[in-house]
């Protein structure tokens, strides 16, 4: 190199400093759900007949992540993506059979197959929808009952706040559990009404429930057998049956020389 | 840096629950560099879907010790020069052709078959545009890489010596050379309009 032409070269800082400052681009928000879809991390959603009228089922690969009703696809979509931060696509495949059988009949046994994504539910709020998820269909037990099985007898109301922030219900049937006093309780999925109707299209008889509830009356013993559950263990079947011990509390069963019901586990 | 750390311990702990994360965190950085590998918004993008795509696919098959010892940023970055010269390749997209189209929707590696894509027209209209990413797009790919990683894209040399897999001494001989390269190709576009506004 000759010393005339090293001369007429810029000097080396501007062009570092030129380099340093061209302009960087921003990745297009088109990015991050393109890369998610590829790879199986997107989320995809199906709209379905529900006992409530349509809902929205979303999905990632984990598994079920929302249940949600909503007036459309755009507003499912805006909410999905505001909650959970990451992209939705309506999905052109089939929804899985177990959340199409289980939309066709809400007490059916399919929920065990069922696997679901609860990513940014705490660990309380999880113990407490996997308890939910436990009541049988055609079966209701109280917000004490699952604070008593998760180990935190005092937290009732917190289990209240739990199941109401469900992001899956009806999957999750967060609309088996109702009040100690035998009142229905509230529901994140279009207040007490509709949970009124879903425990009805289960099997449940709200209006016994209350009717015992009015009475102070919380267990039922079985007489022959000794031991006493929830009213509507088992079904309705012990409802009708005229064998029927009541209890006010557990206290009062086991005094009466009644064990507590292994399925359903009232409080002694 | 511990903050990277954090995101490759995370990986190895709960990768399909972190990746988004992950993309999150580097997408316009990986995004940026394909759109200073390729030229355009379209390659670029999909490059950087690529890189991420075969990102995540490698770490399904890596043991968690593996992807905690990563050093994830000059990783990815890897990934995206192989993908961008992979593509680039594949298209047989030459470096210089960094401004794919003209203006009269002529591919620039079409061939020479009309005046006004023979290399001498084409060259002159490339110059008439230069700005420093043309320039730089006009290198050799071995300084081109170097010199995008160290500068534009702020890498340390180790970090980009990691990336191109290659000794620290190729490195910054390359771009030392590159920068010279650079400073002669603005030398030489000096007197168009379009470059000078970048050297002034």
């Amino acid at each position: 190199m000759n010393r005339t032409v090293q001369k007429s070269l810029p000097p080396t800082t501007s062009v570092l400093r030129h380099l340093r400052s061209s302009p960087t681009h921003e990745a297009p928000a088109s990015l991050l759900p393109a890369v998610l879809r590829r790879v199986g991390l997107g989320d995809l959603y199906w709209q379905l007949d529900s006992p409530v009228g349509a809902v929205f089922i979303a999905a990632s690969r984990a598994g079920i992540s929302m249940v949600s009703r909503a007036r459309s696809r755009e507003d499912f979509e805006r909410s999905f993506e505001r909650l959970r931060g990451r992209p939705i696509s309506r999905a052109t495949s089939r929804p899985p059979a177990a959340v199409r059988i289980l939309m066709k009949n809400l007490a059916g046994r399919d929920r065990g197959k069922l696997r679901f994504d609860l990513r940014g539910v705490s660990e309380f709020e999880r113990a407490v929808l996997m308890k939910a998820l436990e009541i049988p269909g055609g079966e209701v037990r109280p917000y004490s009952w699952i604070a008593r099985e998760i180990g935190h007898p005092e937290a009732v109301r917190a289990v209240g706040t739990a199941l109401g922030k469900n992001p899956v219900p009806l999957l999750i049937p967060c609309h088996r559990v109702v009040r100690a006093d035998g009142t229905i309780g509230n529901y994140s999925l279009g207040g007490s009404r509709v949970k009124r109707t879903l425990l009805e299209v289960e099997g449940v008889e709200p209006e016994i429930i209350e009717q015992l509830a009015a009475r102070g009356i919380r267990y039922l013993g079985n007489e022959k057998e000794r031991y006493y559950c929830y009213p509507t263990c088992g079904g309705t079947k012990s409802l009708v049956d005229s064998n029927h011990v009541p209890f006010h509390n557990g206290r009062e069963a086991v005094a009466a020389g009644y064990r507590p019901c292994k399925a359903c586990r009232p409080a002694a | 840096m511990p903050q990277e750390h954090a995101l490759e311990a995370a990986l190895a702990r709960d990768l399909e629950g972190c990746f988004e994360r992950m993309v999150r965190e580097y997408q316009d950085r990986l995004y940026s560099f394909a759109h200073r590998l390729a030229g355009n918004p379209q390659d670029a993008e999909e490059i950087a879907q690529d890189a991420f795509v075969r990102a995540y696919r490698a770490l399904k098959t890596y043991p968690a010790e593996r992807i905690r010892a990563l050093s994830l940023k000059a990783w990815l970055y890897q990934i995206t020069l192989n993908v961008a010269r992979n593509r680039m390749r594949a298209k047989r997209h030459a470096v210089v052709s960094i401004d794919e189209r003209d203006g009269d929707g002529h591919a620039a590696w079409e061939p020479e078959d009309s005046p006004e894509n023979r290399p001498d027209s084409r060259f002159e209209r490339g110059r008439r545009r230069a700005d420093i990413a043309t320039l730089v797009a006009g290198l050799p790919e071995r300084y081109r890489s170097a010199l995008i990683l160290r500068y534009m894209e702020g890498l340390r040399l180790e970090e980009v010596a990691s990336v191109l897999k290659q000794p620290l001494g190729t490195v910054k001989s390359n771009v030392h050379r590159a920068v010279n390269a650079l400073r002669e190709a603005l030398s030489a576009s000096r007197r168009f309009p379009a470059a000078k506004e970048v050297i002034s």
